[in-house]
């Protein structure tokens, strides 16, 4: 039989800073081609002699792990899963900068080491001394999903009992000007949110959501995890095939779902696959995030973590509402969250109040 | 010697990335690694690219390097006698 799974702690840095109680209520949209996360203190937290070499993704995974495990009252996990898109981008464009500026030569060895995409998860069990498993996952726009199933089996299999899960990416200027020279990001100067976008491509971000995942409830927990469920290619027309799938698996009928957690971009064909899953869902609510998060590989971190404050809290953020469209409600039992980029990397996952 | 001295502290500083550190904070005859400022064996390779990238210096022997990386008194001796840049 499977065990129950749960939401027992978050740590994140955002674009909107650090996780608090009063998070979605001092947040603002974003409006820039590229936002940088909003960098917390990390004296005290990492040693002056190993944050010296840590790019910025590193600093907000080990700050964010720190601040669920915290919330958890977890010292060390049994298994630490990540996910990232593109790693630790930022020493990876200044080691490939180095290999072309010096022509191959004088290759330094710091850029090197840490360019690997599982960096931010390594150092995080070195400084915890966690000597459990310790996975990354890389599938693009579903790198953080597929962290989340892993951990998810860990703990219904009853293999182990604390997952610290999490999703980083961080920006790296030569990459993300490769990304705005092909489209993906919006032009430098631009100024438009998701819902009033006009030109090409969207406003990317950077950032690192943790989850401090148990088997167990506890009084710090924020929501159980039911499931998750992962679609590499999809058809706009198959998506409704797609959601009921997942639903019935699960036992869910569509009104059972009380909100759906969507992740409207600013762009148009993306909005198609939204468009037609909400259409399935007539009587949840429809709420979003990347106004505030921003787009990038794992991004949906931050969706979930919204998720897990209104079960928590039983109450929208109001900037999370996507339209006007707001039965009114008094509590929430069913979330779902669906999350594709570009047509591709397609995710379900349902979470419930505990 | 004083010009390189100084020139090698500020290059230091900016390859380890060693913050709130100026080149007034590190004494000539410190030791860098261990008890003074405590760099380590990344850094070591480090400062071994700086030679070569900056100085011309090619280090084939990791044990000279002990001795040339004692202190920035023993590392601007090393490089006034080898430099080839």
């Amino acid at each position: 039989m499977k065990k129950s799974v749960f939401i027992n702690g978050i740590g994140v840095v955002t674009t909107q800073g650090v996780w608090r109680a009063e998070f979605f209520s001092e947040v603002r949209v974003l409006d820039h081609a590229i936002t940088p996360a909003d960098q917390p203190s990390y004296k005290g937290l990492i040693s002056p002699g190993a944050i010296r070499r840590m790019s910025r993704g590193m600093k907000m995974g080990i700050y964010a792990a720190q601040q669920a495990l915290a919330e958890a009252s977890v010292t060390i996990p049994d298994a630490i899963v990540t996910g990232t898109g593109l790693g630790c981008s930022e020493d990876s464009d200044k080691f490939l900068r180095s290999l072309w500026e010096n022509e191959e030569q004088f290759l330094t060895p710091t850029s090197f080491i840490q360019s690997t995409h599982n960096t931010v998860a390594a150092q995080i069990a070195l400084q915890l001394q966690c000597k459990g498993y310790n996975v990354t996952y890389v599938n693009g726009g579903i790198s953080f999903e597929s962290a989340l199933l892993d951990a998810l089996l860990l703990l219904q299999t009853g293999e182990e009992e604390h997952v610290l899960l999490g999703g980083v990416d961080e920006i790296a200027e030569q990459t993300y000007a490769f990304l705005q020279a092909a489209g993906y990001i919006k032009a430098d100067g631009i100024q438009e949110t998701v819902k009033n976008n006009v030109s090409p491509g969207v406003n990317y971000a950077e950032g690192a959501q943790f989850f401090s995942m148990g088997a167990s409830r506890m009084t710090s927990s924020y929501a159980e995890m039911i499931d998750v469920t992962l679609q590499n290619e999809l058809e706009v027309s198959e998506t409704a095939s797609f959601l009921q799938d997942f639903l019935v698996a699960n036992n869910f009928r569509p009104e059972d779902i009380d909100a759906v957690i969507l992740g409207y971009n600013g762009d148009e064909k993306d909005d198609l696959f939204y468009n037609a899953l909400q259409q399935e869902l007539p009587l949840a609510t429809p709420l979003y995030y990347k106004h505030l998060s921003g787009q990038y590989d794992s991004c949906s971190a931050f969706g979930l973590a919204a998720a897990a404050f209104v079960l928590k809290y039983q109450t929208v953020p109001p900037i999370l509402y996507w339209n006007e469209k707001n039965p009114p409600k008094t509590t929430w039992k069913n979330i779902l969250l669906y999350n594709q980029y570009k047509g591709k990397d397609h995710s379900l996952v349902v979470v419930r109040a505990c | 010697m004083t010009a390189l001295k100084e020139e090698l502290k500020r290059q230091i500083i900016d390859v380890l990335n060693l913050e709130d550190i100026t080149p007034a904070d590190i004494q000539d005859d410190e030791a860098l690694f261990g008890e003074g400022l405590g760099l380590d064996s990344i850094d070591a390779l480090e400062l071994i690219v700086l030679m070569d990238k900056t100085y011309g210096i090619k280090l084939s022997d990791p044990k000279k390097g002990r001795d040339i990386f004692q202190s920035i008194e023993t590392m601007a001796t090393y490089i006034s006698e080898n430099r080839t840049k």
